[in-house]
């Protein structure tokens, strides 16, 4: 395998973008990507998208995006693997530079809620579970990470309100990123009042779902050193699957697929969970921080809403998570999330992070989920002084 | 969910039918061809008696469409007798007298309001356990 590394990086904000087509996001963010990178035709396009054929009636866009942004005649394709589906084409374009079959390689995430009604977002979003046996019985992808959160209170004793920290952590660093949806702190007691979507799940323990596009370039080590970019290298990169259904798994409190693919991309990296300077988690509701945590072994089962409590999420934490505001305060397009977190990675690995700016950081991970813990895509990014 | 989604798979909705591995014993529901505990070949059939207890459980105040008009309702991961978790609705319950553990059984109900292609959804949900809620 080749050594591989990022060398541009592009992204829209996050927010009801009604005058903008799916196709145009993606061309944004693929075109910010190449100028940033200095790369005008990659050879290969990859596409993570989620709900394009259910809420834009939209199919085939690794060819329109490709065709739209300038690069007509590329090899181009969309990935889909859920709300993962932008870690999914990071995947991608890192095995296809890394195994050789091309030396640089586009990956972009797009997602466009809002062609969609909410009840139609609902539905579609539904249908990361599993649709013979969980949606049919009325369950919204919001319930069964209810089930998964009332179920690990009951286990370990914690109360609705010790999972705040998780949002205000995400709010707070959201409010100082200018490509967040919600750019306003909460407070504890704004937490503790939210309504309740499906018990014990509140409007503030879930992401804020919209629209938005995200896209990294990806090319050889030795490319980027020739170029001269800020180099950040993917030290690993690692995917792994566990059950769709929660209710096949023996233990729906061990996200194992978290736990193998965070394992396996350490071990690429050469490092440990101890090393990682900072997380960008896959914080689509606060019990699936919790989850993530704990599989990935920076707190013990159990006790990753602890390590929140605590503080050390924050920026002046142990290991800041969302410290950009993570999808549940930059926002959470779903299929594109995965791309905002390497992109957001690379920013504070290049020291680009505005003032949300971690110091002196090297290794950050990143972290997505299709599906409540069905399809778990890490990485691990160096930055190479 | 379409006809013949619903056609071929009414023996698990009307009557809990799973299958049994014969390697190694687990009982599966739904079932599926090959056992996920040992990956042998899995295709004896199983019923399962239908009782079970309360897993976890949630309380949906914004549903999804086509049961927009059933909120809010109680859904839950019921651990049956056999073994396996499923997924279903709660019923014939005050949300607030739902907790972890409760011993509850398997009572067949109409789904949802109207469905695809005018098909009428019928399947299982799950109540208090009457036996054991007298006795
Ligand atoms: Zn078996």
């Amino acid at each position: 395998m080749r050594d591989v590394a990022i060398i541009g990086i592009g992204q829209t904000p996050v927010s009801e973008h009604w005058d903008i087509s799916l196709c145009d996001l993606a061309v944004q963010a693929v075109k910010a990507a190449l100028l940033d990178a200095g790369i005008e035709r990659p050879e290969m396009l990859f596409v993570g998208n989620m709900l394009s054929a259910a809420l834009s009636r939209q199919q085939n866009l690794g060819a329109l995006v490709a065709d739209h942004a300038g690069l007509r005649g590329i090899e181009a394709y969309k990935v889909e693997t859920a709300c993962g589906s932008g870690a999914a084409a990071v995947r991608m374009a890192y095995m296809a530079v890394a195994g050789g079959a091309c030396d640089v390689a586009v990956a972009c995430g797009v997602e466009k809620m809002t062609d969609g009604t909410p009840e139609e977002a609902t539905a579609a979003l539904a249908e990361a579970a599993d649709a013979l046996y969980e949606a049919t019985h009325g369950l919204s992808f919001v319930a069964i990470n209810a089930l998964l959160m009332q179920r690990y209170m009951f286990e370990y004793g914690y109360r609705h309100e010790d999972f705040g920290p998780f949002s205000i952590n995400a709010h707070e660093n959201a409010s100082t990123n200018p490509n967040a949806m919600f750019r306003r702190p909460i407070t504890r007691e704004q937490f503790v009042r939210s309504r309740p979507i499906a018990d014990p799940i509140t409007l503030l323990d879930s992401s804020g779902i919209g629209d938005g596009s995200a896209a990294v370039v990806i090319a050889t080590g030795e490319l980027a050193t020739r170029l001269g970019r800020p180099v950040v290298r993917i030290a690993g990169s690692a995917g792994a699957t566990d059950s769709v259904a929660v209710h096949d798994r023996r233990e729906p409190l061990f996200f194992s697929a978290a736990h193998t693919s965070s394992q396996r991309a350490l071990a690429q990296a050469g490092v440990t969970a101890a090393d990682i300077d900072f997380a960008e988690l896959h914080d689509a509701f606060s019990i699936t921080a919790a989850l993530s945590l704990e599989a990935c072994g920076f707190a013990p089962r159990g006790k990753g809403v602890a390590l929140a409590l605590g503080g050390e999420i924050s920026r002046q934490g142990r290991l800041p998570i969302s410290t950009l505001g993570g999808l549940k305060a930059r926002g959470h397009p779903v299929g594109a999330s995965g791309v905002y977190q390497v992109v957001e990675a690379v920013q504070q690995l290049r020291g680009q992070a505005g003032s949300n700016q971690l110091p002196g950081c090297r290794l950050g991970m990143t972290q997505s989920i299709g599906g409540s813990g069905a399809n778990i895509i890490t990485h691990i990014l160096e930055r190479i002084s | 969910m379409s006809i013949p989604m619903y056609w071929r798979t009414s023996h698990q909705r009307l009557a809990l039918t799973g299958e049994v591995c014969p390697t190694c014993e687990a009982k599966l529901f739904p079932p599926r061809d090959i056992c996920p505990h040992c990956n042998s070949p899995a295709k004896t059939r199983f019923d399962f008696c239908g009782r079970g207890t309360v897993y976890s459980y949630s309380l949906v105040n914004v549903a999804p469409r086509g049961f927009e008009r059933c909120a809010p309702y109680v859904v839950a991961l019921v651990a049956l007798e056999e073994g396996p978790l499923l997924t279903a609705q709660l019923t014939e319950t005050d949300p607030q007298d739902v907790f972890i553990g409760m011993p509850v059984e398997m009572v067949t109900r109409r789904m949802r309001e109207g469905s695809e292609q005018g098909l009428i959804e019928y399947g299982y949900k799950f109540r208090p356990c009457m036996e054991r809620a007298e006795a």
